[in-house]
């Protein structure tokens, strides 16, 4: 069969971009500067363009990003930025096409390349293009103005007599008269740092943002071409384990290696506690691990997957207001009906399914590594650390990322693979086992929230007294008419953490924890939006009319809510209607959104269906509408893992869940019918787009469930025997 | 006790003399340097790892490679032929049912051994057939309806 022209065309740009992915250029900076050739080279950092939330990453950093319009006129972006399935490798270029009036398929980037890209903190956050891009567009308006200055003098023109159309500059009085951004780069070489913004392309001048494009990556990721971390093959390699112990914390007593040893070409290497067992062959690097007899001491288990949600409670010792106003106890004496719950929520495995993963060899005095990482440029700080070696002996190189969301911002394998090549002096990949995965995943954090809350005789919300403990603060805050309200989150002082300095600054968690794909607000957003349709039910009122009647201060969120509403087909009724419908709202990313859901409840078994979901997000301009949409699809799907099946078991420091029989993740059949739909508001900046639906699901869940059952859940995940148990204590 | 076992991959003959033991999913990443078939879980729970033998969708983790001797290994760098893809992954690009891109391998040969025996499955079909292959970055609803358009283009007289 033929291919469309569409689909060569994309292909074209595609083997372009991932020959740059699959093999980046071997040379160091200098050689780079050299090799870079004549052409316009712009540098720039966040910090210095007013347009975005550009705030600079590091001080000390006068450059976040190159721009090179090069001798043959293609445009090449340099980034430390990553891509991890998210999309920066499509929009940004669309982006940057836009801003420099070039053709998409001449513009390439670079990512994460520690030698090649200047420092970057790393991708999280859903700041790549809210942040990053914005700037971004701001410095290629500027390039623009400085080639079309270059023009005029070519031309011997006037600027405003300039236009230009695929890279080549024309006069509007003589268009015959014109000449290329590849000729007026032609035999120069201009550096320049961008220290102010231009004026940006307006949405009616875009010609590639704001339309879908698909991503750029997919005939690599199609074809089995595109090469992960743990894809890259370097001579002499041996695939390392590292002798781990049965829980965090545990203290090596005993080691015995010499079965391990007895396996054919195994290595040991040893620095302190620190043992890894070395093998050519992946298979028989297994084998010799389970030989090796290794006893230790544990540390006494203090909590387990039950009572964590009251620990947190008693371990908090410090905490702070994020907001208060008004009175709560007249608030409270206002009120003729008071609500008071306690929700918890466990700790989430990142789980994407490439474990973590290093591949690194020393060339010379200098380490190279490939590592699945969201942020190669801190990696690279932690392994110099580690090994004692300044920065610049360290080189990440950068391949495609199996899946991140937060999970791959901390790279313990990174510094570990380090470890084992300087003490073997050979080349050494390391692929975590997926229990390895588990165990040292920075998880999200199981949290507490205790909510207080009332309604007054007219049905309005009269008071909002909201604790979250150890839950982390982002999307904590409402945004709800409430006369009489308080937020405050509850967590342990830095000192305290200090006098248990095996759990690395995360006490009183037995594990580590960190950045879950929109951090804290899927706990947060779940709590607030359940407690606002349990107080609508009892007011008598619908629960989109519930949520209008109290958004009169925030207009933005209440357009949201109404366009989510209507595409859903939303009628008004008292919950719990038996339709089995629930709405959730929330902000995270600088994105509103809204969440609606229709489920059905097996009253039987308990099992809960998502048949239906519109995700309704007023998220700013839409760079790439398409990507946009997958990622609100594949969060909002990702999310219905933590509402319905997700959560670590545990003992103590030790963990129970080893893999992905007994952790379970959203699977295909879960999927539901998705509708996404944008508030039209082209003219404004981008957000972010690829954490907000997962924050909404759960609570669009557990209202939609409550609606269809009367049973309200007041932990996650809703599993069947919860549900079950939670229909029958009606 | 190294044996030497031979069978096809890909359309060519391999030779390996190494371990029968040796799990299949190593012997194709690291002998055979075929690295799109990904390791997700090593216990044949996740689908990362799936490549189609003698016709039929198996998880490379699960299997020794004594026991593809003599048989018919396809992975994901056979589909493409002539430079052309394969309308499963056609279809992929077109859908965008990839994001990371992590799981695609594994998917897509899962589905080429649903799609080789039932071109027009239902969409319950497609689900039961997917149901333990995952996708973490949840690229689900474009998974399905790749699997609809490749079986479309399949149908319509194109060699498998
Ligand atoms: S790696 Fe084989 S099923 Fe997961
Ligand atoms: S595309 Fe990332 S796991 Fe499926």
């Amino acid at each position: 069969m033929k291919r469309q022209d569409g689909m060569k065309r994309q292909e074209a740009i595609t083997r372009k971009v991932s020959r740059d992915m699959n093999d980046p250029w071997e040379m160091d900076r200098r050689e780079f500067m050299r090799k870079i050739g004549g052409g316009l080279i712009l540098s720039f950092s966040l910090g210095s363009i007013p347009l975005a939330a550009g705030i600079p990453q590091r001080e000390e950093d006068e450059v976040n990003a190159y721009l090179r319009i090069g001798e043959d006129g293609r445009v090449t972006l340099f980034t430390g930025k990553i891509e991890m399935g998210q999309g920066p490798i499509t929009s940004l270029p669309m982006m940057l096409a836009d801003e420099l009036d070039v053709r998409l398929e001449d513009v390439d980037i670079i990512m994460g390349d520690t030698d090649l890209c200047p420092w970057d903190n790393g991708t999280f956050g859903s700041l790549s293009t809210r942040q990053y891009g914005q700037t971004m567009r701001g410095a290629a308006a500027k390039a623009r103005a400085i080639l079309l200055e270059m023009a005029a003098e070519e031309l011997k023109a006037d600027v405003d007599d300039l236009r230009v159309k695929e890279g080549v500059v024309f006069r509007v009085s003589r268009p015959r008269k014109k000449v290329s951004y590849a000729d007026l780069t032609n035999g120069k070489k201009i550096m320049r740092k961008i220290d102010e913004a231009v004026e940006m392309k307006k949405p009616d001048e875009f010609t590639y943002m704001g339309t879908s494009r698909k991503h750029v990556d997919a005939y690599e990721k199609v074809t089995g071409r595109a090469k992960y971390s743990g894809d890259i093959r370097v001579p002499g390699m041996m695939y390392a384990r590292i002798v781990r112990p049965p829980s965090l914390g545990a203290k090596l007593t005993r080691i015995d290696t010499s079965g391990a040893e007895a396996i054919e070409g195994t290595e040991i290497v040893r620095d302190g506690d620190f043992v890894a067992v070395l093998n050519a062959s992946q298979d028989l690097v297994d084998v010799a691990l389970a030989k090796v007899d290794a006893e230790y001491e544990e540390e006494k288990p203090e909590v387990d997957d039950e009572s964590i949600y009251q620990y947190v409670i008693e371990k908090a010792d410090n905490s702070r207001e994020l907001e208060s106003k008004g009175n709560l106890e007249q608030g409270e004496k206002r009120s003729v009906q008071v609500f008071e719950s306690e929700y918890h929520d466990p700790y989430l495995a990142h789980a994407p399914i490439e474990n973590h993963t290093a591949t690194a060899w020393f060339e010379d005095d200098r380490l190279i590594m490939y590592a699945s990482c969201q942020t190669p440029f801190p990696t690279r700080e932690d392994i110099a650390e580690a090994l004692g070696m300044p920065s610049e002996k360290v080189y990440l190189k950068q391949v495609f990322t199996g899946g991140g969301f937060g999970g791959k911002i901390y790279n313990p394998q990174a510094v570990e693979v380090a470890r084992i090549v300087k003490l073997s002096g050979k080349p050494v990949q390391l692929v975590y086992s997926r229990e390895e995965e588990f165990m040292h995943d920075r998880l999200r954090p199981a949290a507490t929230v205790k909510l207080r809350s009332g309604i007054d005789e007219n049905g309005r919300m009269s008071f909002w007294n909201y604790d979250v403990y150890m839950g982390g603060t982002r999307g904590a805050t409402h945004f709800y008419d409430i006369p009489d309200h308080r937020t405050k989150h509850h967590f342990v002082k830095r000192e305290t953490q200090d006098i248990h300095p095996s759990y690395n600054y995360n006490w009183p968690h037995p594990f580590y924890t960190g950045a879950w794909r929109g951090p804290s607000n899927n706990t947060n957003t779940w709590a607030r939006e359940s407690q606002v349709e349990m107080m609508a039910a009892a007011a008598g009122k619908d629960a989109l009319e519930f949520r209008l009647e109290h958004l009169e201060g925030d207009p933005k969120m209440a357009e949201v809510l109404r366009l989510g509403g209507k595409t859903f087909g939303w009628t008004p009724a008292v919950g719990p209607s038996g339709r089995g419908y629930g709405i959730a709202c929330g902000i995270d990313a600088g994105t509103w959104l809204a969440v609606f859901a229709e489920v059905k409840v097996d009253k039987k078994t308990g099992h809960v269906q998502v048949v239906r979901c519109v995700v309704s997000q007023d998220m700013g301009l839409v760079v790439n509408p398409q990507g946009a949409i997958i990622q609100a699809e594949g969060g909002l799907i990702m999310g219905l893992g933590y509402t319905l099946s997700e959560e670590i078991k545990f003992q103590g420091r030790k963990m129970l869940d080893k893999n992905f029989d007994t952790y379970s993740i959203p699977k295909i059949s879960w999927t539901p019918e998705i509708e996404v739909v944008f508030v039209d508001k082209q003219h404004e900046p981008p957000q972010g787009g690829g954490e907000p639906s997962v924050v909404g699901i759960g609570g669009a869940v557990a209202n939609a469930v409550f609606d269809a059952t009367s049973a309200r859940l007041f932990r996650l995940p809703m599993t069947p025997e919860r549900v079950l148990e939670a229909i029958r204590s009606l | 006790m190294k044996e030497t076992i031979k069978f096809e991959i890909n359309g060519q003959m391999a030779e390996l003399t190494l371990d029968p033991n040796t799990i299949l999913m190593w012997a194709i990443r690291n002998d055979l340097e075929f690295t799109g078939t990904k390791f997700g879980c090593g216990i044949g729970f996740c689908g990362a790892c799936t490549v189609i033998l003698d016709g039929e969708p198996v998880r490379s983790c699960m299997l020794p490679v004594s026991e593809v001797a003599g048989k018919k290994l396809l992975t994901i760098e056979g589909l493409e032929q002539n430079g052309e893809l394969h309308p499963i992954q056609e279809a992929f690009v077109e859908h965008d049912a990839q994001q990371c891109g992590f799981c695609t391998p594994g998917m897509i040969m899962k589905i080429y051994g649903l799609l080789i025996v039932n071109p027009e499955p239902t969409r319950q079909e497609v689900l039961d057939a997917l149901e333990e292959n995952f996708c973490r970055c949840s690229a689900y609803k474009q998974i399905i309806e790749a699997v609809q358009t490749a079986g479309k283009k399949m149908k319509g007289g194109v060699k498998v």
